[in-house]
């Protein structure tokens, strides 16, 4: 509990002043989100409320709620269990492999770690797209991997096209999410704290497990969302890697949009992840702040 | 948050809302409101820039410069991947396109939602060079006012000859039949486009690719989930360079792209194409003008030049598609007049896809219910 301070009349003035400076400051940004994030999205939802016209078009006439009705047809479960595994598998594999790295980068001199992080960073410079065309010839079945295992006796591996280079490829697109916000908490833990564990006969582990792990759980948190949810309605690499076989959320969307030109039902997809995605993640961060 | 912020939020909060309400209005495609206005452009007459858009890699640049330097005016092209991409923009109104080039059934979802104006015939003298079965007729146009033929081609598959052998079976059972497929398990790929999967499956099954019958599709779909076992990928951008590079074997995909990608190849008597013997698509791309087209003048008059007998051949030289086109074949390339992979042989067994109206819905939903 934080006492608030009785504030003379012209304090209260003063704030008021602040208040409203800060108010105009940030009104590009306002406008900005407000232009280009929010009204996009109430489009998005009023669509949702629409009828497909039988052209494909969109009829705003007579609101109803049936492509909400659609949500629950068995495709719509099988797509979202689908592709909430596939997301869970790559938070925790990116997990795994993000905390040692960033405990290995934030314990580095300065200098080192800026160069480290410049390498988290450098994929960034390409872009996406490309990147996951690039894995496609990696893991093609005449592809520097498949030339590996035949040359030591494995025989050709057919990795493209499969489940495994689906999460391969979602691993290394979203991989720096991770890094970069676990970097960011651990490098901020007082390394005292953990001297301290030491000197009260902490073991390494309990050192880690009592003193690190609960530190450094924001960049967990945040990196476990920041990987979670483009992974969730991920479109692009399970096209390109996995070759569209079993339909993802991604992909399902986009054919509402542009094969069934059902923009309604796309909508309402759309509409209900958003707000499913949004709640989960301030259950999330609440969860993970008291427990801090 | 501070207590003062809480007015200004809600403000925004109404304003918001008042945007969104005019946004979705205006997003709405009203039709036949924005009523298709003829083009009154005298032959050649020209009323500015002309913006173009297209498929990628469907134009000659050639031809674009001799158009520029013959009226003098400069073209923009801009290009989509797919119909219903392209439809949206434009539908939408002030896109600011002249010339679209949708296929036969976004024509007439275009003509029924007003977004293309009739055209100006008059404008267009070249059209008298279409061969006939494209100048008036067709299912999407019958009357030929509000779109010109520009290239047509076929769906079909792609094959690496050295794997499957010359005497391979020309049939849809190299993707559907599981005796002839199993072989070639995860190196068919087939496209990621419901009615082209779904229409080879009805294909197959002796049924129409524009069937409206619940019970033929559900045999479809039962065929192509079947297929999915055995299929590498669904992809409609890449399928001809992965049979040319060897990652698969079996390609669903269109005439034209197959060739150009087989020509590229040191190889290209290994790989040819064709239209399984059941049947296939047909499909015919058209030149449009936008009904709100900024220059339609510009625009009439680039219809007309992309007629002309030569540029038509040059076209077709070019992107190595059939000309519909019947006074440019003197001029086409006698190597491409006589390829059957360009001009089918026996046409009869080819269907141009139709649009369903609320059936697409089925073959949308049919097609990611195969898939899983």
């Amino acid at each position: 509990m934080t006492v608030v301070p009785e504030l003379t009349e012209h304090e209260r003035a003063h704030e008021a002043a602040e208040s409203r400076r800060g108010f105009l400051m940030a009104l590009p940004a306002y406008l900005y989100l407000i232009v280009f994030f929010a009204i996009p999205l109430a489009i998005v939802f009023v669509y949702s409320f629409a009828t497909r016209s039988r052209t494909g078009g969109t009829d705003l006439s007579g609101w109803n709620l049936d492509s909400y009705g659609r949500l629950g047809e068995d495709i719509v479960t099988r797509v979202v269990f689908r592709s909430f595994g596939l997301a869970m598998t790559t938070t925790i594999i990116c997990l795994l492999l993000a905390y040692p790295f960033a405990y290995f980068v934030a314990t580095r001199r300065p200098a080192v770690r800026g160069l480290l992080l410049v390498g988290v960073m450098i994929p960034f410079w390409t872009n996406f797209l490309v990147r996951n065309y690039a894995w496609r010839v990696l893991l093609s079945n005449d592809g520097p991997v498949s030339q590996f295992t035949e040359a030591v006796g494995l025989g050709e591996t057919q990795i493209l096209f499969t489940q495994v280079a689906v999460v391969i490829g979602l691993v290394y697109g979203f991989l720096p999410f991770m890094i970069l916000p676990l970097y960011a908490s651990l490098e901020r833990i007082d390394p005292r704290l953990i001297e301290a564990s030491r000197d009260l006969y902490a073991s390494s582990w309990a050192s880690f497990r009592k003193v690190v792990l609960p530190l450094s759980r924001p960049g967990a948190i945040a990196g476990s969302i920041l990987v979670f949810v483009p992974s969730f309605g991920a479109y692009v690499t399970p096209a390109i890697l996995g070759g569209d076989k079993k339909p993802l959320l991604g992909s399902y969307i986009v054919s509402q949009f542009l094969t069934a030109r059902n923009w309604p039902f796309g909508a309402s997809l759309s509409s209900v992840l958003i707000i499913v995605m949004l709640s989960a993640t301030l259950v999330y961060f609440r969860a993970g702040g008291r427990n801090l | 948050m501070k207590e003062g912020d809480i007015p200004m939020t809600r403000k925004l909060l109404g304003l918001l809302f008042a945007f969104t309400l005019v946004a979705a209005a205006c997003g709405g495609s009203d039709d036949a409101e924005e009523a298709a206005a003829t083009g009154d452009c005298a032959v050649g007459q020209t009323d500015g820039d002309l913006a173009l858009y297209n498929w990628s890699e469907y134009m000659d640049p050639d031809l674009i410069t001799a158009f520029e330097a013959e009226f003098g005016v400069s073209v923009t092209e801009d290009f989509y991947d797919s119909n219903e991409a392209m439809q949206p923009i434009v539908a939408a109104g002030g896109s600011g396109y002249d010339v679209i080039v949708p296929s036969d059934y976004m024509v007439s979802i275009l003509i029924e939602e007003g977004s293309i104006m009739k055209l100006n015939k008059d404008a267009i003298p070249n059209l008298s060079n279409l061969a006939s079965d494209f100048a008036s007729g067709l299912p999407y146009d019958p009357d030929a006012e509000y779109s010109a033929p520009y290239q047509w081609g076929t769906t079909g598959i792609g094959v690496n000859l050295s794997v499957v052998g010359e005497d391979v079976p020309r049939t849809w059972g190299l993707i559907f039949d599981a005796e002839l497929a199993d072989q070639y398990a995860g190196q068919i790929t087939l496209l990621n486009d419901p009615r082209e999967t779904m229409g080879a499956a009805l294909k197959y099954l002796g049924y129409s690719l524009n069937s409206t019958s619940e019970e033929e599709l559900a045999e479809a779909q039962a065929l192509v989930a079947e297929a999915t076992e055995r299929v590498a990928a669904y992809d409609s951008d890449q399928y001809d360079e992965l049979v040319g590079s060897g990652q698969t074997v079996i390609g669903h995909g269109y005439s034209g792209n197959f060739l150009f990608q087989f020509l590229e190849l040191d190889n290209p008597e290994d790989y040819t194409y064709f239209v399984p013997e059941e049947g296939g698509t047909r499909w015919i791309d058209n030149m449009a003008v936008v009904a709100d087209a900024p220059h339609p003048c510009t625009a009439h008059t680039f219809i007309n030049f992309l007629l002309d007998a030569e540029n038509g051949a040059a076209l077709t030289n070019w992107n190595l598609y059939a000309s519909p086109n019947a006074a440019a074949e003197e001029f086409i390339d006698p190597e491409v007049l006589a390829d059957p992979i360009v001009y089918p042989v026996d046409q009869s067994k080819l269907e141009e896809i139709a649009d369903t109206g609320d059936f697409e819905i089925n073959y949308s939903d049919a097609f990611n219910e195969a898939k899983g």
